[in-house]
């Protein structure tokens, strides 16, 4: 929010005058700053009792978090998810497994009252269903015309990432699901001529997304899938409803980010044939060292498996101060223009 | 057919006259602050130099950083495109091209007719173009121009570690403070650009023929420090310069 708000830059330099190094993620800094200045859209986030942290798609976080709970000098449980080069192996499975038990320790002592199995039942199973729906949402842009396209992703994101478990989630992506399903029966596409369909990787560039979405429709080519907002129901396959708890230490550790570069380029490979891609958008963020490590790998493993080509951007989700416009305009000019005379022949 | 093309860059603005697929002229002037003006000056003063009226000139196309501020243009392109189809022009069997500008240094490999296979550019920092070295001739105080015949003259280049401008200018007033020779300097300098552009070269996966375009391919000493780094000899021409906008006006006589 404080990135699309625009609000990054000012926070950013709050957090470096902080003693933060601007090389720190604008994630990180943006909340450390935001929680000392009530600043960003809202005015800073309410005061927290506890926090809770999962280093399955983020190194940062631990330190981040740490600094954030000697700051609001509340307890902090982090959940450690090894890294899954291949394959779960049994030890990380039983690993994570414990730590839930800890989690669920910590979380009594800290509210005070004993956990109650059949919420979590309830609140998992609702959970799923938004996971589900999010999902559905998402492949009706398989469709050509796409009916959405990334950039919408990016805003309906929201709520499966902040009100997961809840009714709002699945009554929302229900009446998202119908209407873009109208969309498509109506030959409705997200832009007004789609001809190119392009994949984005990465975190968006939140401050910048307009410009984007306008610059590339300006070509007719439609974002129309992204590695981003699929990776909010990406391990759906992994959770078992009726053993929410041995499942779940799965699939928050098979994660996206948290895999290896082959299974990562795997997932990038069945989307482009899915979504019928003609060339993949990358975003090399210089905040998410998970996120762009590993990118001209999985870019070569595509040019190769599927001869489609690839642009690279180097921006910051955050942090404007990263952005050249101009450069990145004439990247994606001349990006077009190789999709335009390799699909002309 | 006659067309134009007209290729404006952050230091220089260039343009370029075909008829019929054969090159009739080009010409480079200094940019300057008003981009849309050195656009206009630099194509009526060539026309004029070739003794054409504008009204001879059936298409135009205008490329570069400064490629929307030509009004009169039928068509703009980016410098991929047009750089991918000068090289072409010049020299059909050509695979892949390094083209280092003012401030985009890029590496471009082709298919046998021209089309773009593949590009990578610098990413945001303006080490390794042609800025870089304007700004280390004025702390050498060496013209441009000389910065490739001297270069030639070292014994022994000058580690230049730093990838970024200005602490690369920091590194190279230190080596001057510290006495080291002009030669051995502008040397290391020439090898710490081809050090980049040679990992951009692999990225892309360059395949010779190749052939470097752009101001920077005038410099002799930085095309050697480039050869010895890839193993392949680049081929320059002596339109290296106006490469950008030979493609334009090559690329405007195929626009319908």
């Amino acid at each position: 929010m404080i990135g699309a708000s625009k609000m990054g830059v000012g926070l950013c330099e709050t957090a470096e005058g902080m003693g933060y190094s601007p090389d720190l993620c604008s994630y990180a800094r943006s909340d450390i700053a935001c929680a000392t200045v009530n600043g960003g859209p809202i005015g800073g986030l309410p005061r927290p009792d506890m926090l809770v942290c999962c280093n399955n798609i983020c190194g940062t976080v631990l330190k981040w978090y740490e600094v954030q709970a000697r700051y609001f000098k509340v307890p902090l449980f982090i959940l450690d998810t090894p890294f899954c080069h291949v394959g779960f192996a049994d030890e990380a499975k039983r690993y994570v497994r414990r730590q839930l038990d800890e989690y669920i320790l910590f979380l009594e002592k800290t509210c005070g009252r004993k956990m109650d199995n059949n919420r979590l039942k309830e609140v998992g199973k609702l959970s799923l269903e938004g996971q589900r729906l999010w999902q559905a949402v998402l492949n009706t842009t398989a469709n050509r015309p796409a009916p959405m396209s990334a950039f919408d992703a990016f805003f309906h994101l929201a709520l499966i990432v902040t009100l997961r478990g809840t009714r709002d989630v699945i009554d929302y992506y229900s009446q998202l699901l119908i209407k873009m399903k109208d969309r498509v029966a109506r030959g409705k596409g997200a832009i007004p001529n789609e001809k190119y369909r392009l994949l984005w990787d990465n975190i968006p560039i939140w401050p910048r997304t307009r410009w984007l979405s306008q610059k590339f429709a300006s070509h007719d080519a439609c974002l129309v899938a992204d590695t981003y907002t699929s990776a909010w129901c990406g391990t759906m396959k992994y959770i078992d409803e009726n053993n929410f708890f041995d499942s779940m230490a799965e699939a928050y550790t098979r994660i996206y980010l948290n895999i290896g570069i082959d299974e990562m380029a795997k997932q990038v490979l069945e989307m482009i044939d899915k979504y019928q891609i003609d060339g993949i958008v990358m975003h090399s963020n210089r905040s998410c060292k998970p996120y762009s490590i590993g990118q001209y790998d999985i870019q070569k493993i595509i040019e190769k498996e599927r001869g489609i080509p690839s642009l690279m951007i180097e921006a910051d989700m955050v942090d404007e101060r990263s952005f050249a416009e101009s450069q990145v305009e004439t990247r994606i000019d001349a990006f077009m223009e190789v999709i335009k005379q390799r699909k002309g022949r | 057919m006659i067309t134009a093309g007209i290729d404006i860059g952050s230091i220089s603005t260039k343009a370029a006259v075909i008829a019929d697929s054969k090159l009739l002229g080009a010409k480079v002037i200094f940019t300057g602050y008003n981009a849309e003006q050195a656009g206009k000056t630099v194509y009526e003063d060539l026309l004029q130099e070739l003794h054409l009226q504008p009204s001879a000139i059936q298409k135009t196309v205008a490329t570069g950083y400064g490629r929307n501020s030509v009004k009169f243009a039928d068509k703009t392109l980016t410098e991929i495109i047009c750089h991918a189809a000068g090289a072409h022009f010049l020299n059909p069997p050509v695979r892949s091209i390094i083209d280092i500008g003012g401030q985009d240094s890029k590496a471009i490999v082709v298919d046998v007719n021209g089309n773009v296979g593949n590009f990578v550019m610098n990413d945001k920092c303006a080490a390794g173009t042609g800025r870089f070295l304007e700004v280390m001739a004025r702390a050498l105080e060496v013209d441009l121009e000389n910065l490739g015949d001297l270069s030639l003259q070292a014994d022994h280049p000058s580690k230049i570690s730093s990838l970024c401008t200005v602490f690369a200018e920091s590194e190279v007033i230190s080596l001057i403070a510290k006495g080291e020779n002009r030669a051995n300097i502008i040397a290391g300098i020439h090898e710490s650009i081809a050090s980049r552009v040679f990992s951009m070269a692999n990225r892309v996966g360059i395949v010779p023929p190749v052939v470097m375009t752009g101001g920077v391919a005038k410099n002799i000493g930085f095309v050697k420090a480039l050869e010895k780094k890839l193993g392949i000899t680049p081929t320059v021409s002596k339109y290296a310069q106006v490469n950008g906008a030979i493609g334009a006006a090559d690329l405007a006589a195929g626009l319908k």
